[in-house]
């Protein structure tokens, strides 16, 4: 992951509501065993219809994306973040994102920045053909005007997209914590470890729907 | 004790956190992790490119559904048959290419007990009340329904839960739906939690795990919570549980994957002190009351378009908020429909019975229970689509295939299907569906498909009458 502090440009005054997964990287493109080479079919659907908003010169390669309620929602498909990133969009903005999309985006250094709806709405008009800027140093999305609207993020996720740091690292980092839980665990609930492998002994019941 | 009452959410949430960390968030242990063929391949790629191995592979089991097409698997000398699609060719060849080079369990597409991973899951009794269950798809929340607290994860956390069998999670709100009274009529699990997302919306419950309590759940078989619980995300919410009790101990006992002897008298024993402790707080709570419930349907492209069967495609100037308005007339463009019109003169081209949501044997018995003696109307093409091999091996014992291929339904092998377009099982352009399955988004079922949600007993309905019916005028 790339290290950012900041992400300013142009932006998509899209803000449509409910954007589901579907919408942001239809199924088909699901086939892929590879992380790279989504951008090609996001909004595959939106950009078949006339005027869209993602063909507009305009905004051609915009790193911000503006759009509505539940942002998202929907399928858990990682693909959406991925296709977002291969488009060369780095921070959403939104009134709310879906959970799992939030987790996605970040874990793939894009920002879901979450603002009133008010606040996205006058973004949307400025955006039409200014761009904005958004700060995860001092958390805030501004213009070239006077607006300046304050965001909140997560610590953790915060410094992450600062430092481009690897969760998996500095998860595996905490190995004896991770090891010291399992030994307790094991005592408390037996059962737990037997897991996928308890089907090799033969029992009663098996075959049951 | 005077210690504070505490949810079922909460009990679940103090038993895995393996540390706290300054900011709140909190490093969780994972007891479950399914695995299919769609989001799995970037997150083995990732372990592989680091070096990295899977820390507890007897804590995870693969099983491949999404791309499987349904049609016949062998030929007639047991022999595999090819995959046509060659990308689906390759995803289900790299599941099972990397569960052999990391060790995970596999349940291959051959198996009698290959199905859908939130069918299989339960089946096998892999999962289990009070375990933490995650899956890199949305519809794990239906493990929930037997008090797992189970939720969909991306291909990133794939990864994460496969080297670390951990998640960095902040702890979710709480809200209880509680559905009180009797269901009437002809009213199913599915009824149920269309009603639910039709009244808190579609993003009601985003940010807040759910409880399903009440009368109406308790009263459920562990395939109908599994219909409510699976929708969970349908309403935003990542999780949705219910409590474990008798009826789930008694579903559990004996499944292959299941504790056995003093660890499973254990286990009941633990399982017993999860339910919520009398008392004990929500951040919310939403009450349904049974009886204002109908066989239901959805009207648009999301599943909060909610409307009983009896009912007719509302006017988009009716809702309050202009946005909906638009998102209204936006769907019913889409879906071809204009206001006023009564949902049951809507003719159908499709009928899919089966998806996560709506494949188990009881689903079948459903369906099965209104074509038993009719036939599938003119022009209409009609799938029923098991969950799991087992669920197909239970069916054709009790004579149910039998029952839906006379009737003109065909009869498939197990897997996602006509839930989502990644298998050569799709509704074409224009063409509109009664679906059990549990989204009716924009091209879900392919490109221009038009999704009515429905329960098992009111698509057979709708197949046997050529048009959205209300099952009870055909129930006896
Ligand atoms: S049946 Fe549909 S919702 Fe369920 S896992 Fe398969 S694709 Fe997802």
């Amino acid at each position: 992951m790339q290290p950012a502090t900041t992400v300013s440009g142009r932006a998509y005054p899209w803000g449509a509501k409910n954007v589901d997964t579907d919408v942001i990287i239809p199924a088909h493109w699901l086939k892929t065993i590879a992380r790279s080479g989504l951008g090609k079919g996001a909004f595959e659907t939106v950009r078949a219809q006339e005027g869209n908003i993602f063909n507009d010169p305009r905004y051609a390669g915009a790193p911000i994306l503006i759009a509505g309620d539940n942002f998202g929602c929907g399928s858990s498909r990682e693909h959406a973040a991925w296709a977002l990133a291969d488009m060369g969009v780095k921070a959403v903005i939104a009134p709310s994102f879906s959970d799992i999309f939030s987790g996605n985006a970040f874990k793939n250094g894009i920002v879901a920045v979450v603002l009133p709806q008010d606040q996205v709405d006058r973004l949307l008009e400025v955006a039409r053909d200014h761009p904005v800027t958004i700060d995860l140093e001092t958390m805030t999305v501004t213009t070239p005007f006077q607006d300046r609207f304050v965001f909140e993020l997560d610590a953790f996720r915060r410094q992450c997209l600062m430092e481009g740091l690897d969760e998996v690292g500095l998860t595996l980092a905490r190995d004896t914590a991770i090891s010291n839980y399992e030994a307790i665990a094991d005592e408390h609930r037996p059962w737990i470890s037997g897991g996928s492998r308890n089907a090799s002994v033969v029992v009663e019941g098996a075959g049951r729907t | 004790m005077a210690s504070r009452p505490l949810t079922l959410y909460e009990k679940i949430w103090a038993a895995h956190v393996v540390e706290r960390r300054e900011d709140g968030t909190c490093l969780i242990y994972i007891d479950r992790h399914l695995v299919h063929e769609v989001t799995s391949p970037q997150a083995f790629e990732g372990l592989r490119v680091a070096g990295r191995r899977v820390r507890r592979p007897n804590l995870t089991l693969a099983v491949p559904d999404h791309n499987l097409p349904t049609t016949a698997r062998v030929d007639a000398a047991g022999r595999e048959l090819p995959i046509a699609d060659r990308e689906s060719a390759a995803q289900l060849e790299a599941l099972r290419h990397n569960v052999a080079e990391f060790e995970v369990p596999y349940i291959d597409a051959l198996a009698a007990e290959q199905g859908i991973v939130h069918v299989v899951g339960p089946e096998q009794g892999f999962t289990l009340p009070g375990t933490t269950l995650v899956c890199g798809d949305s519809h794990t929340s239906a493990h929930g329904a037997l008090g797992a607290l189970a939720f969909g994860i991306g291909t990133s956390e794939v990864e994460h839960v496969l080297a670390t069998q951990t998640l960095l999670l902040t702890q979710s709100r709480t809200m209880e739906v509680r559905v009180d009274g009797t269901l009437g009529f002809g009213v199913s699990p599915k009824d149920v939690i269309l009603a639910i997302i039709g009244k808190i919306g579609a993003s009601g419950g985003t940010g807040y795990v759910i409880e399903y309590t009440g009368e109406v759940i308790r009263k459920m078989s562990i395939e109908g919570r599994l219909t409510v619980a699976n929708m969970s995300i349908e309403g935003g919410a990542r999780a949705g549980l219910i409590a474990p009790d008798e009826t789930t101990f008694a579903y559990l006992k004996g499944r292959p994957m299941a504790p056995k002897g003093a660890d499973w008298d254990k286990a009941v024993a633990w399982w017993r002190t999860l339910p919520s402790d009398a008392g004990a707080r929500y951040d919310r709570t939403v009450t349904l009351d049974a009886s204002e419930i109908a066989p239901s349907l959805t009207w648009g492209t999301s599943p909060e378009d909610v409307v009983p069967i009896t009912g007719s495609v509302p006017d988009p100037e009716s809702f309050a908020d202009p946005a909906k308005q638009a998102a209204a007339r936006k769907s019913l463009d889409y879906m071809g429909l204009t206001p006023g019109m009564r949902m049951e003169d809507v003719g159908v081209q499709h009928v899919f019975i089966g998806s996560c949501t709506n494949s188990r044997i009881e689903d079948l018995r459903a369906a099965a229970r209104v074509a038993d003696g009719r036939h599938v109307a003119d022009g209409v093409r009609a799938l029923v689509v098991p969950g799991s091999g087992l669920v197909k091996r239970q069916a054709e014992a009790e004579g149910l295939d039998r029952i839906f291929t006379s009737a003109g339904f065909e009869w498939r092998e197990p897997g996602c299907s006509m839930c989502l377009a990644m298998n050569p099982d799709k509704v074409p352009p224009g063409e509109r569906c009664a679906s059990t399955s549990n989204r009716n988004f924009v091209g879900r079922q392919g490109p221009g498909a038009r999704t009515h949600l429905v329960s098992p007993a009111m698509a057979a309905a709708a197949a046997v009458t050529g048009r959205l019916s209300d099952v009870r005028t055909l129930m006896r």
